[in-house]
């Protein structure tokens, strides 16, 4: 267990040192003048050179790149060109309300795409219907249009929920609540519909299996085999598809939190990455590729944990 | 070999995929409604410039929010532009970048998928790895990135986002080409001379088109999607009318006028989901599930009443007291409707201390004969006329509640395959301890003591090891001790065994036949053993029932059936037995050798 | 066994293995190799049937699929015709299978489930340079020589039974007419009934056509009816090679007693005393 982990762990941070390469040599073919966009047409050359040499963008980018690297490794994310606020700080800062949406996003999710998939592959009929259609729903309707939809209605029309802003959890609980159920919503529609899809698909095929035949021939009760049994051993495909889900996340993230104007890494992103802030940018890809290394790191553990056959020595 | 499903047995449906999928697309009602609506998508979006009634960039500041007039049927946006021609113009847009980032994604991740599952080795591992590092890219800031690096185009980020979304086709086509690389028809091929070239594009191709057709409908889904988001996000290029621009420009307006959302957000959501519901219609038609899960859940008529004795064996009447079956019938509802019956009445005895064989070949209804006394037909199958005794109950009809009651403490069952009737997820003790705590209701330590028990007296070497080992840690002949420990947990008197060796190594099946004898002598069971082996009837059997496309044939004591048969169908099975064949001789050279 | 005899003699064997070994990647991170056949021998004449029984992992399927060139060889030669095969290129494999083909143990994965019998069998033929024409025609004959009708080229696999299905891989692997085929369990997945026309089919066909069988089986009766002479093959070795009746009814091995034994015979007295015979040699409980 210990060496498949720490196998795995070197595996990221050989990926984490590929990505930061590439991403940074790609970002550094464009060769911004970030000096003259900082000072403005007006600026004389020399203050320009001087802002530029003070940034250490005349180095070359294998040196700038390296210089990067030195700092990432111990952390050190440097500071936005633009704005000048420090890198990691700025990042630690709108971190907690991501994670609270992603968070909450994935324990709804967890809890009604098992019930609602379990229930669907036992009974079939029409919970079954009503599951399959709303699987195609969420799968068709990108998460955005839902969540235009959830705003029109919950909060222009029925003002039942502020459209707009974010309270910390900190601050206020209620208002915290207040402020991230819809945006939660929103994001649990697409990933609720897709687990639960998964979670019914693979309860039919372990329904059909030959042990769950024989343990009905044992004479147990058909809830018991269900939720010791398929629960279990269907359970594993649909963390696949959750781990997924949440790594899908990070991009709808970045529309509902522009939607809701909430201040988390989602809008961070929208607002730094176009103009081509290249700390920023490399910070925000080296965070979310380690919450990708991570989150399948967690799925297959858990996986081997669920499914011994899976198991690596 | 196993005949657990009634799909084993003998049907001729038409050869589906040479009728045209294309046809059976449009006769699936779901495939019929999506296709027209993508075609009316496509065609308004292609005819833009003819349909639309004036320039998408024309603004008139006073239509403004203005509603539908004359020549303008969906009324005005805040910059008081046509609706319908900034709608139709941006579907140009927005499809057309779909387009494109399905073409980079098939184009890239089709070929490359085929070449790692066809190939495997090096390139599979090098491409794997690229498609892993793709994979753990966050895509949202890559497309912004990227907007940075290449400017605002929305071609070039479509074909960025094409990049992104070509793992999805690599590990679908790679992960059915390296199943399909192992199927023994390409091996046939291989040793046909074929190259590997005509083996791809005869036997593999084949296979992965379906799969990537319904993939492609589900990932233009997604692209359309992306594509909008990018755009509502303000990626775009300036005033370019696209669906998601005028999403954004909408939700600006959302409190002034929140109407303006619709017409953009229907054609967006019309789209993606006549795209989401043609590819479920496509896995429908071309994946050939759309027969399969159609069995309704309905109430089914009660059992008939058993027929008169006049088919019943010698001794009519006198019905054994553990087990009894009479004019059994068993049927399985079929997906259009009606039922098919694959037992047509079948009489049965089996008394205690006796092992009772019934033989048959696939398809003969002797399986289906067991699971209807252990009450564990499958999804679909009934007992439809007849009646069985259990210990003098009648179980026909018995609710499901006190039925599960007998099963395990009365009636138990050995499966035919040993691994696949063990629940992988658990190990070997805990799935012996749990049905005993259930059904005894004794503690977990006597629970324990007796699974303990239970595997030194199926001759298990080291029980606590098993006790503790996951069912793929040990061997098939340990299993099937380990499930007939299992069905001998409860004590029961009553053993349905169905096709207990025939999945086992010859070595390993006799010393399980000695295992099942020595069983049932010492504690006096009665056994049904449902084989095929005629050889394992002359073992262990006292008397045998012969049976034969859902009807027994023949019944009588296991001397009388293998040495007079009286059915000639027992005696065509009997002739095909081996056993006392004379070995082929030596080998002489031919003369066509010699010569 | 008799040394690889240069030239094609008529009087040295179709086929030998000399030394075969084949071995196969560990499961799991950094495993050593699993050997799976440790230096294998055997000879098979023209027109002769060489039985080869084992127990499942006995690595019986792998020699065969060495043979056919499936399976990388690690060691040893392979001769066919004097000429050594075990390390042949790609062009030369695919001339190869005009003498060798092949007839797997499931008849339902064999054949292209999406192709037409008729298909199925005319690839081998066009793969080999045979006109359409001439190739259709060709199909219709082999349809007739494995008695299927003759309108089953136009149909597709599902429409038939494990055993008709059976006869079309017969066809396919007769299509070129080859000297060697390699039957991997042809029967073992049949009902007892198809089995038996299918091995007198097998049987029928070498006296006609002078073919050479590689026989794989786990069934020790099916390898007497069928072979002139029985290897036995045991955790990768050859543990017994001779003549079948000798072979199949006074084993000198002990492994090869014990699969005699362990066989049930359909005889209620003489299954008796094979049952205490059995017991008697191998101890297990009464």
């Amino acid at each position: 267990m210990l060496s498949f982990i720490a196998r795995r762990t070197a595996a990221g941070a050989v990926l984490l040192f590929v990505i930061s390469f590439l991403s940074y040599t790609l970002l550094s073919i464009p060769d911004t003048d970030v000096g003259r966009q900082l000072l403005g047409q007006g600026a004389s050359q020399d203050l320009v050179d001087a802002r530029n040499a003070a940034l250490g963008l005349d180095r070359p980018t294998a040196v700038q790149y390296a210089d990067w690297l030195a700092h990432a490794v111990r952390g050190d994310f440097g500071t936005s060109w633009f704005s000048g606020e420090n890198v990691m700080r700025a990042i630690a800062n709108r971190l907690p309300v991501t994670i609270s949406l992603m968070v909450g996003v994935t324990l709804v999710t967890a809890v009604l795409a098992f019930g609602l998939g379990v229930w669907a592959g036992v009974r079939r009929g029409a919970v079954d219907r009503f599951v399959q259609v709303f699987a195609v729903v969420g799968y068709a309707l990108p998460a955005f249009l839902v969540t235009l939809v959830i705003v029109l209605v919950f909060a222009v029309h029925l003002r039942w929920f502020p459209a707009i802003g974010y309270v910390g959890l900190t601050e206020s609980f209620t208002g915290w609540l207040s402020t991230v159920t819809l945006p939660v919503v929103s994001l649990a529609v697409v990933s609720v519909a897709g687990v639960a899809q998964q979670v019914r698909g693979s309860v039919i095929d372990v329904m059909r299996q030959d042990y769950v035949r024989t343990l009905r021939a044992r004479g147990l009760p058909p809830w018991r085999i269900i939720l010791r049994h398929v629960v279990r051993n269907a359970s594993a495909p649909a963390l696949a598809v959750l781990g997924m889900q949440f790594v899908g996340m990070l991009g709808g993230a970045v529309l509902v939190e522009q939607i809701f104007g909430l201040p988390g890494i989602g809008s961070m992103t929208v607002n730094y990455t176009t103009r081509g802030d290249i700390p920023v940018i490399m910070a925000l890809v080296m965070v979310s590729v380690t919450v990708v290394i991570v989150i399948n790191l967690v799925v297959d553990i858990l996986i081997g944990w669920l499914n011994p056959k899976a198991r690596i020595a | 070999m196993s005949e657990s499903t009634p799909a084993a047995l003998p049907s001729a449906p038409g050869p589906v995929r040479r009728a045209g999928a294309a046809r059976l697309l449009l006769a699936h009602p779901l495939g019929l409604v999506s296709a027209i609506v993508l075609a009316a998508v496509v065609a308004g979006v292609l005819l833009a410039p003819v349909l639309s009634p004036q320039d998408p960039d024309v603004s008139n500041l006073r239509d403004a929010f203005g509603g539908p007039a004359a020549g303008h049927p969906l009324g005005f946006d805040s910059a008081g532009r046509d609706i319908l021609t900034r709608l139709l113009h941006g579907g140009r847009n927005t499809l057309g970048g779909a387009v494109i980032a399905l073409a980079v994604a098939l184009a890239l991740g089709v070929p490359s998928g085929l070449l790692a599952g066809y190939r495997g080795g090096r390139f599979d591992s090098a491409a794997g790895w690229v498609v892993n590092l793709v994979m753990a890219l966050p895509a949202m800031v890559v497309l912004l990135a990227s907007r940075a690096i290449l400017g605002p185009t929305v071609w070039v980020l479509m074909v960025v986002l094409g990049f992104l979304v070509a793992p999805v086709f690599f590990r679908l086509v790679r992960g059915i080409v390296a199943n399909v690389r192992n199927e023994l028809y390409v091996d046939a091929a291989k040793v046909s001379g074929l190259r590997d070239r005509r083996i791809v594009a005869r036997h593999v191709l084949i296979v992965v088109r379906a799969p990537i057709i319904i993939q492609v409908a589900l990932v233009s889904g997604i692209a359309v999607g992306l594509q909008a988001g990018l755009e509502f996000l303000g990626i775009g290029s300036g005033d370019t009318p696209t669906w998601g621009a005028m999403l954004n420009e909408a939700f600006k307006n959302i409190q002034r006028a929140p109407l303006l959302m619709l017409w953009p957000g229907l054609a967006l959501g019309l789209t993606n989901g006549a795209l989401v519901l043609l590819a479920a219609a496509l896995r429908d038609v071309l994946e050939d599930r759309g027969a399969a899960p159609a069995v309704r859940r309905r109430r089914a008529p009660a059992p008939e009443a058993p027929r008169g004795t006049d088919g019943t064996p010698a001794g009519a009447g006198g019905r054994a007291r553990l087990l009894s079956v009479r004019d059994l019938a068993v049927s399985y509802a079929l997906p259009g409707g009606g039922e098919r019956e694959v037992v047509h009445g079948v009489d049965l005895d089996v008394r205690a201390g006796e092992i009772v064989g019934l033989v048959g070949e696939s398809g003969s209804g002797k399986t289906q004969t067991a699971f209807s006394i252990l009450g564990i037909l499958p999804e679909g199958g009934r007992v439809s006329r007849g009646s069985i005794t259990v210990e003098g109950q009648e179980i026909v009809g018995m609710p499901e509640r006190r039925h599960r009651a007998l099963r395990g403490d009365v009636v138990a069952y050995v499966p035919q395959e040993p691994m696949s009737n063990l629940d992988p997820a658990f190990t070997v003790g805990s799935q012996l301890v749990e049905p005993m705590r259930c059904k005894l209701g004794i503690s977990r330590a006597e629970a324990t003591r007796r699974a303990l028990d239970l595997l030194s007296l199926v001759e298990i070497a080291d029980p606590r090891r098993t006790f503790g080992s996951y069912p793929h840690e040990i061997s098939g002949g340990m299993a099937q001790r380990v499930l007939i420990a299992g069905a001998m947990s409860c004590d029961p008197r009553l053993l349905i065994a169905d096709e207990p060796t025939t999945a086992l190594d010859v070595m390993v099946q006799a010393e399980v036949l000695g295992l099942l004898r020595r069983l049932q002598r010492e504690r006096g069971l009665g056994v049904l053993l449902v084989t095929h082996n005629l050889g394992v009837v002359a073992d262990l059997c006292d008397r045998v029932a012969v049976m034969k496309q859902g009807r027994i044939v023949e019944t009588g004591t296991a001397e009388q059936v293998l040495h007079a048969p009286g059915d000639p169908y027992t005696q065509r099975l009997l002739g095909a037995v081996l056993d006392d064949v004379p070995a082929r001789g030596p080998w002489r050279p031919s003369n066509a050798e010699v010569s | 066994m008799s040394g690889s005899t240069p030239g094609g003699a008529t009087a040295g064997p179709l086929l030998a293995v000399e030394d075969l070994r084949v071995s196969f990647p560990g499961k799991g991170w950094r495993a050593p190799r699993v050997e799976v056949l440790k230096g294998v021998s055997l000879d098979i004449r023209p027109g002769e049937t060489l039985g080869l029984v084992g127990e499942s992992g006995s690595g019986k399927t792998t020699i065969g699929r060495a043979i056919l060139g499936l399976v990388p060889v690690g060691s040893g030669a392979i001769t066919f015709a004097g000429e050594r095969i075990d390390r042949a290129a790609a062009r030369r494999r695919r001339e190869l299978s005009r003498d060798i083909q092949v007839i797997f143990q499931d008849p339902y994965t064999s054949l292209n489930p999406s192709l037409t019998v008729g298909d199925t069998l005319s690839e081998p033929l066009l793969a080999q340079g045979y006109a359409a024409r001439e190739a259709r025609e060709r199909v219709g004959r082999l349809l007739d020589r494995v008695e299927l009708p003759a309108d089953a080229a136009h149909r597709l696999p599902r429409e038939f039974s494990g055993g008709q299905r059976q006869r079309v891989a017969i066809a396919r692997a007769l299509a070129i007419g080859p000297r060697l085929i390699v039957c991997d369990e042809p029967v073992s997945a049949l009902d007892l009934t198809t089995q038996k026309t299918v091995l007198d089919l097998l049987v029928e066909i070498q006296e006609r056509t002078g073919v050479s069988y590689l026989f794989v089986s786990h069934d020790l009766s099916v390898v007497r009816f069928m072979s002139h002479r029985v290897a036995v093959i045991h955790r990768g070795e050859i543990v017994e090679t001779g003549e079948a009746a000798e072979v199949t009814a006074e084993p000198r091995h002990p492994y090869t007693r014990g699969l005699l034994l362990a066989a049930p015979v359909a005889d209620v007295a003489a299954q008796r005393a094979r049952r205490q015979a059995f017991e008697r040699e191998y101890g297990a409980a009464t």
